[in-house]
């Protein structure tokens, strides 16, 4: 007998209005309506969830530091099986990583991945008000921005070492909001030029504020069960053919290479050895964008392009709506929403590709997708390979 | 007043602190491998023995990456930008965070020799940070 097989049968996000939850929302209340709006898609109920994944920055500190027991409560159910792994913002494709193998184990049978963020309409996003302690003690007192000057020192060096350039990261930029102009859930709509990303204000050399990702609320849900358990459900079933992560720091200081992305590198190989294929096979790709560094550094750390050429690689529109390379199709960290921890709306959008479920900016004829999550400060990746067949 | 984020020093660290007090720069050495090593632990990262020795350095260095921010990291640092930011390689090998302290801030470049200045922020806290070195 072979493994049972993991599919994703339930996806949802939740709507956004100007970046913020209407009528607002406490963050276990948005992933609860998230986890309905999912269980709803795939016909599930929420009495079929045996295990339950969360990661946030939420309730910290306080009662988010338990975040499982606090969802679990919120939702009224009692998980055997419960993940609460923070990798930052990579950690919803390490969550499926981790519920894929319970579910092929048989220790259980259906997976409810969910997050939720209220750090725009709370104004609770405050990373530099984390207490300097371990290995921040050596960066926090120096003033380095967080998270965006560590990207930026990354930056700096991959400049250095092969010639990258502002246009080059502006062109992620504006490929992105391209794409997010295709979709009416997106908070940024309005046309962008390269020349409007290089005259933005400068935050940290060399990044410039439409580098940077959105500041907004969100939340999301993901469902996971067997390939068998799916026939008799109304979703189509989106297979899980692989996934992968690693992580390599928690200081930018003690990342091993500041011009390569090596925990992607590592999550991206265990992930498509784990499919069978390469990345030749990706017809559409989520990469985490956080910042445009960011993209640029994953996708040579995942072989698309080789090392040192993300910045060609990503000219002329390649990533963009008609381009060779479709990429981020919702429009990303950069222009449809991030509420901190992004990573969990790759997973939705590269299921709505799969599903051909994508309106205005759906791919044609994607059969097999990459969700790439980045967390913390290039410090974690976590790749999954989906498949509609 | 001092405003700024000041380390949270823990025991493992302090012999760190107190060394920059005294305007001495100090890592660990694996007293197996010979390795350097920072930030302060208590096991070496490459062959993971536990005998390691606080040893002093040369403070001199080269800059492997660098940021200037033009936005303050907090409202402590607004009086401050545009101010440098930069990863370190010290001539023993680690590589340690710091600020790049200079008139010429838009002179700060990767491969730059620096060397080590000892900052008393606080009665109880010394940053070390670096300066140019002379040409």
């Amino acid at each position: 007998m072979g493994k049972r097989q993991v599919v994703i049968v339930g996806v949802a996000d939740a709507p956004l209005e100007k970046g913020v939850i209407p009528g607002g929302a406490n963050d276990l209340e948005i992933q609860a309506r998230a986890a309905k709006a999912a269980l709803d898609e795939a016909g599930l109920k929420l009495s079929d969830v045996d295990g339950l994944s969360t990661a946030g920055l939420w309730g910290i500190p306080g009662p988010g530091q338990f975040a499982t027991l606090s969802l679990s409560e919120h939702l009224g159910i009692r998980p055997k099986f419960s993940d609460s792994t923070n990798l930052g913002g990579s950690a919803f494709e390490a969550h499926v990583g981790h519920a894929a193998m319970a579910i092929e184990s048989g220790a259980i049978d259906v997976a409810l991945i969910t997050y939720g963020s209220t750090q725009k309409s709370q104004r609770s996003r405050n990373l530099g008000g984390r207490p300097p302690s371990f290995s921040l003690q050596f960066d926090t007192p120096y003033g380095l921005p967080n998270p965006v000057g560590a990207y930026a020192m990354a930056a700096t060096r991959h400049m250095h070492e092969y010639g990258t350039t502002s246009e080059h990261l502006a062109e992620i930029a504006v490929a992105t909001r391209q794409w997010a102009m295709k979709n009416p859930g997106a908070t940024m709509r309005d046309p962008l030029t390269v020349e409007d990303v290089l005259s933005s204000k400068t935050i940290t050399d060399p990044l410039h504020l439409l580098d940077c990702c959105l500041v907004t609320d969100g939340g999301g849900a993901v469902v996971l069960t067997t390939e068998e358990r799916a026939r008799d459900l109304k979703a189509r079933p989106i297979y899980v053919r692989g996934h992968g992560e690693s992580q390599t720091h928690m200081s930018i200081a003690a990342m091993p290479d500041l011009a390569f992305h090596t925990a992607a590198a590592e999550s991206g190989v265990r992930a498509f050895e784990m499919a069978g294929i390469g990345p030749e096979a990706i017809d559409v790709a989520e990469i985490y964008d956080s910042f445009t560094i960011t993209v640029l550094l994953t996708l040579e750390a995942l072989g698309f392009c080789g090392r040192g050429e993300g910045g060609p690689f990503v000219s002329n529109g390649r990533t963009g709506p008609g381009g060779a390379f479709p990429m981020n199709t919702n429009g990303g960290g950069l222009s449809y929403a991030h509420p901190g921890m992004y990573g969990i709306f790759l997973l939705i959008e590269a299921v709505r590709q799969l599903r051909g479920e994508a309106g205005e900016r759906q791919v044609a004829n994607v059969k097999t997708a990459l969700a790439h999550g980045t967390g913390g400060v290039l410090s974690s990746g976590a790749t999954c390979i989906l498949s509609n067949h | 007043m001092y405003e700024k984020p000041l380390p949270v020093i823990d025991p493992t660290t302090r012999p760190f602190w107190d060394a920059a007090k005294a305007h001495r720069l100090v890592v660990q050495r694996c007293e197996d491998c010979k390795m350097h090593i920072f930030i302060p632990r208590s096991n070496c990262t490459s062959c993971f023995s536990d005998r390691l020795e606080w040893v002093e350095v040369s403070g001199e260095g080269t800059i492997y990456t660098y940021t200037i921010a033009r936005r303050p990291a907090g409202p402590a640092f607004k009086e401050e930008v545009p101010y440098a930011v930069a990863i370190i390689d010290l001539k023993e090998g680690p590589r340690i965070l710091s600020n790049v302290v200079t008139d010429d801030v838009e002179g700060v470049t990767i491969g730059q020799k620096v060397c080590v200045i000892f900052d008393d922020v606080t009665e109880d806290v010394t940053l070390p940070k670096f300066v140019p070195a002379e040409s």
